[in-house]
């Protein structure tokens, strides 16, 4: 299990759930590395300003990251973390290593930002 | 929203920390920002062996227990602080947030650390996370098997080189000069190791491949022969680039954009110190970040009270 303070996703009932019941969906699958702790602690960050966004994050080597790890949207990846958006259970966004806040917040804004 | 400080610390990596630690138990009222996460570089240690007093531990770690210790002694921590002027010039120094925060304070440390260095090309950022990386020890296993290339002939670049050998099927160090310049233990091991190809005096042309790294072209610096190393992965370990920009026209830097300070960590400025891998120095450690904060909380704190007193 990942040590920080977001919400964790550690089986495939609470990703199905997780995607199924929520329309802003951000899941950091990642390890407690160097280049996986900051996206975690922005996520941290960036809760309070994004309440209609639910952030989680993911364990690379846990059960429940093949759900992850199939993605199209990830062939390729050969950096930790892997940052995946959905929007409506459907994937609108997907990063490989580390981010820096403005690139998170430009992708939350892009694709799920509240209508003024 | 105006708010006033005796001290306020540039930057949340160690030597920020540590200063806000000093200040902070010298009832100095301290503000830190710091624009992105606390920590510095510290926190892209995965293993920290060589921190005096502290078994093997990592970078967050030792980040997460500094943090707590400043706030402990009293110092206000922001990171994330976007920050839109600084004024170091007058008796006030002045720190001005996006958001319309002012801070004000008579003395002020510049704790902002370095970035790595990276190579500026365009393929580098494309294949970012696709075959090139800055961190071993993160995305080392994907390459389990693979040829990579480590770039850079520093302690950094070759301990990760060494390192690297655990997964990959052969690891060549391309570096730009005839000699390496990590300590020699390091580079005898390098030079012995069966699977690790040194290629020496490179220019680097281009990483090549489409959706995953397949090839880095190089130069010979004399010869200008290029070659071709096919590799599935790269590992860029080329040193640091100081963050010291935004004070290059009020401080006296030298040529490598490093702040120049005294034995005191005072700056070209009254009232301003510097202190960690962003002034001007030849060893860069955790320790010696440490160090540097300490002494640059104590010179800040000598220079106020020399204010008051005066």
């Amino acid at each position: 299990m990942l040590q920080t303070n977001l919400k964790h996703v550690e089986s495939d009932e609470e990703f199905e759930k997780l995607i199924a019941e929520n329309e802003n969906v951000m899941i950091c699958c990642g390890r407690m590395g160097p280049m996986c702790l900051p996206v975690y602690d922005i996520m941290e960050s960036l809760q309070a300003k994004f309440p209609h966004v639910q952030f989680r994050d993911m364990d690379f080597d846990g059960p429940a990251s093949h759900n992850i790890k199939r993605l199209p949207e990830v062939r390729g990846f050969m950096g930790l973390p892997f940052t995946i958006y959905y929007k409506n259970g459907q994937v609108v966004q997907a990063t490989t290593s580390i981010q820096t806040e403005e690139q998170v917040l430009g992708i939350l804004n892009r694709y799920f930002a509240r209508a003024a | 929203m105006e708010e006033q400080f005796d001290v306020i610390v540039l930057g949340g990596g160690p030597a920020g920390l540590t200063a806000a630690i000093y200040l902070g138990r010298a009832r100095v009222k301290t503000l830190v920002l710091d624009t992105g996460t606390v920590g510095g570089q510290t926190v892209l240690s995965f293993s920290v062996a060589n921190y005096p007093g502290v078994e093997e531990t990592s970078g967050r770690d030792i980040s997460q227990t500094m943090l707590r210790q400043a706030r402990q002694f009293g110092a206000e921590v922001k990171a994330y602080a976007k920050i839109k002027a600084v004024e170091l010039a007058g008796e006030n120094k002045v720190v001005e947030l996006q958001d319309g925060s002012r801070f004000v304070a008579r003395a002020l440390i510049v704790a902002t650390g370095g970035v790595p260095r990276k190579l500026g090309l365009e393929s580098e950022a494309r294949l970012a996370g696709r075959g090139i990386s800055y961190c071993a020890t993160c995305d080392g296993d994907f390459f389990t098997g693979k040829p990579i290339v480590v770039i850079g002939g520093g302690n950094s670049a070759l301990e990760e080189a060494l390192a690297l050998t655990k997964y990959a099927s052969r690891v060549t160090i391309v570096h730009e000069f005839d000699h390496f310049q990590a300590q020699p233990w390091i580079v005898e091991e390098v030079r012995a190791h069966p699977r690790i190809e040194l290629v020496m005096e490179q220019d680097i042309l281009d990483f090549v491949g489409e959706e995953n790294l397949q090839e880095v072209v190089v130069a010979h610096k004399q010869t200008k022969e290029i070659t071709r190393i096919e590799a599935d992965g790269c590992f860029i370990f080329i040193g640091y680039v100081p963050n010291s920009a935004a004070f290059s026209a009020e401080l006296q830097l030298n040529e490598r954009g490093e702040i120049i300070t005294d034995d005191n960590m005072a700056t070209s400025l009254p009232g301003v110190f510097a202190a960690g891998d962003v002034r001007q120095k030849r060893y860069r450690q955790i320790t010696t970040a440490v160090a540097d904060g300490t002494v640059a909380a104590l010179g800040a704190t000598a220079y106020l009270e020399e204010r008051k007193a005066a």
